[in-house]
């Protein structure tokens, strides 16, 4: 909470003559639709609370009309909240004065918009040098940021151009650029890439991605496309009919959705790109440790009911597996436990996407061992699930990849 | 057939009543509207008079060149010439003087007043009927209290038609301001611009080649009322046609009517060719 950079409170946006008077209302669980035939108000946001950390991509997602662009409004006052306070460091922007709320969308915060927003009777410099220009910088000094900001996007050369001379995907570079040159601490974002076609989107999210690493800003993006939202999303929040419906990383919205209008979301998601091994993996009931001897191996597996086991050291650092077969065929030739022992596991960390594991779980005889950095054995992985694409328990997710 | 029952109401009356009332009570007004229109039409017949007439040729020219094209410049400046020919060089002089003043004028009013009512909903619902009346009244109407106001002479023919010309440019500069993109606007208050910074690098140049297309009604409009004012004792062409008219001089009416289509060919063209200009960068959406 101390880091938090931006944290909206119970904020509600109501459209119409009256939004103060229906708060009751919505309060009492009416829905959109009966307040819209009742009073004649739309609600476009109702009480939204979430926390956004200093340098995280926060992702705000929903399908059409669910409110996402009436709540990013609200972070930089473009919509003035009917009900609720929004802290910017700590401090409530909705009480700010016209003269506060000047400065503070001059200087910590920023948008991009969908459909970019230029001005198209500027060049693309005097563009970028916009917001520094209100702001009185002198006219050398914003010319050299605006070329720099220029040169951030990768739009180097363009700078006498007018926007109409530019495609799509440049255009929305330079909105990038123009937002960037102000230099503020949070960028916001609706849904800056929607207008762009899938190949060009997609290298304006690596080029976001790239340039996040480098400023490390405070990013709200809004999206109605699932797969961007996970891939460009530390934290995702969901919105359905002007309400927060869950909020939390990728992985833990694929793995535990809320409800069954997010797993619908996020049904045609190519889950391998998202899930980590650590995420798809099983905990082990059964490891049996290299001084406990091929008995109790076999006395493991017959018990689990499975056909091979991990062997750790003391350390729970991975030594190899045995297989019942193996480990029989030992008792009868009086081996040890060492003797049988496996080395040729294929281990992957856990960090690692399940996307990256598939070939090697194509190649590999046993389950895949899961370890940690320092090697320790946390998990394992049934090549079964990785290859059928079944996250791990949930047997009846499988219905969803039956295609 | 049945009479018209012996009701009266004297509405005219009441109108004359209030004009005499405004006379009085805006005395000062109008002595200040009275100075600025005849400073301005006195200085631009001033500088047009100290043009001598080849120069003036030339600039027409150059006009007609910059903002159309070579043959344009070439045919504009011999439609001059051509009026000159005619003896009518003063009274053209004349009729520019007035129009462009009558157009300056318009300028500095209606463009304000355009912002405001893009800005205010309100004055702009009680400004519409009175933009729908100045355009729609015969505009003989306007000539009667601008005599009452102003006397005979110039400054009445241009307050007259400054009535007349008026609405064009305050309709259209509201219809532009109010037409620019949402979403641009949104961009420029998101990055903390000031209301006067909104409207001066934003709104205005975003709505300008709009507001242009009515700078070219109005300058037509005002032109329009040339031979009409002229009845309130403006100099000039539309003098001539008067002129013409009681003498059943076919020559010189012909000459003078064709001058003033001359006037309104160029001024047409040339500030079209402004307007294109403006929107030369715009979005061919
Ligand atoms: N200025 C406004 N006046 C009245 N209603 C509005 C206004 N802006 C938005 N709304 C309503 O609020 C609701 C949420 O709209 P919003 O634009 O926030 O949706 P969205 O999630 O951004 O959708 P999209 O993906 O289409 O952009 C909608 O029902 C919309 O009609
Ligand atoms: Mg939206």
């Amino acid at each position: 909470m101390a880091n938090s950079k931006v944290k909206i409170d119970h904020v509600s946006k109501i459209f119409g003559s009256k939004p103060k008077s229906v708060i009751p209302q919505v309060k009492n669980g009416k829905s959109k639709a009966e307040i819209l035939e009742e009073t004649g108000h739309t609600v476009g946001v109702y009480d939204a609370s979430m926390e956004i950390e200093e340098g995280e991509i926060f992702v705000i997602m929903g399908l059409s009309g669910s409110g996402k662009s009436t709540l990013i409004r609200c972070f930089n006052l473009l919509n003035k909240p009917t009900d609720g306070s929004i802290y910017v460091d700590g401090e409530n922007i909705v009480e700010y004065n016209s003269s506060q709320l000047k400065k503070f969308r001059q200087d910590k915060i920023a948008m991009v918009f969908q459909h970019f927003g230029l001005f198209d009777h500027r060049t693309v410099l005097e563009n970028i040098e916009y917001g520094l220009e209100i702001k009185n910088v002198s006219k050398e000094k914003r010319r050299q940021i605006a070329r720099e900001n220029l040169e951030v996007v990768g739009l180097k050369g363009y700078e006498d151009k007018y926007p109409d001379e530019l495609s799509g995907g440049m255009q929305q570079r330079v909105g990038l650029a123009r937002a960037l040159a102000n230099d503020p601490d949070i960028l916001l974002m609706d849904e800056p890439f929607s207008a762009l076609d899938p190949l060009i989107r997609r290298e304006m999210q690596l080029e976001l991605l790239d340039i996040q690493e480098r400023l490390k800003k405070t990013i709200i993006f809004i999206t109605h496309d699932v797969n961007e939202a996970f891939k460009l999303g530390d934290r995702v929040a969901v919105m359905k009919d002007g309400k927060v419906v869950q909020i939390g990383t990728p992985e833990t919205i694929l793995e535990s959705p809320a409800n069954d209008y997010i797993s619908d979301f996020i049904k045609d998601i190519d889950r391998s790109k998202i899930l980590q091994a650590e995420n798809v993996m099983i905990k082990p009931n059964a490891l049996v440790s290299l001084k406990d001897g091929l008995k109790v191996a076999i006395k493991e597996m017959e018990e689990n009911g499975i056909s091979s086991v991990f062997v750790v050291d003391r350390s729970r650092n991975l030594q190899g597996i045995v297989t019942i077969d193996d480990a029989i065929e030992g008792i009868k030739e009086k081996k040890s436990l060492e003797d049988v022992l496996n080395q040729d596991v294929t281990t992957v960390g856990k960090d690692e996407y399940v996307n990256d594991i598939i070939p090697k779980a194509l190649e590999s005889k046993y389950p895949l061992a899961v370890t940690s950095g320092n090697g320790r054995l946390e998990g394992f992985i049934l090549r079964v699930h990785v290859l059928s694409g079944l996250v791990a328990e949930e047997v009846n997710e499988s219905t969803e990849y039956h295609g | 057939m049945s009479d018209f029952p012996a009701i009266q109401s004297h509405l005219g009356d009441y109108v004359s009543d209030f004009v005499d009332f405004l006379d009085n009570a805006l005395a000062g007004l109008f002595d200040f509207i009275f100075f600025i229109s005849s400073r301005t039409i006195n200085g631009i017949e001033a500088f047009l008079d100290f043009l001598p007439w080849w120069l003036f040729l030339v600039l027409i020219f150059l006009l007609g060149w910059y903002f159309k094209s070579l043959w344009s410049g070439l045919l504009y400046a011999f439609f001059i010439f051509l009026v000159g020919t005619f003896g009518l060089w003063e009274e053209m002089m004349m009729t520019i003087s007035i129009v462009l003043s009558a157009v300056i004028i318009c300028l500095v009013i209606g463009i304000p007043l355009g912002v405001w009512m893009a800005f205010s909903k309100g004055f702009s619902t009680v400004m519409r009927p009175f933009l729908d009346a100045m355009q729609t009244m015969p505009s003989f109407v306007y000539l009667i209290p601008a005599i009452f106001f102003f006397g005979l002479g110039n400054v009445s023919a241009i307050f007259a038609t400054l009535i007349y010309a008026l609405p064009p440019v305050i309709r259209l500069t509201e219809l532009a301001i109010r037409g620019v993109d949402p979403e641009v606007v949104e961009s420029a208050q998101s990055f903390g611009s000031s209301r006067w910074q909104m409207l001066t690098k934003v709104q205005l140049p975003q709505a300008l080649p709009t507001i242009m297309a009515g700078v070219n009604q109005t300058t037509m409009m005002a032109l329009a009322m040339v031979v009409i004012a002229s009845m309130v004792g403006a100099q000039g062409l539309g003098e001539q046609v008067l002129i013409s008219i009681n003498r059943i001089d076919i020559a010189l009416g012909f000459e003078a009517g064709i001058s003033i289509v001359f006037l309104a060919i160029i001024i047409d063209r040339v500030t079209g060719g402004v307007a294109d200009r403006f929107q030369k960068h715009r979005r061919a959406k």
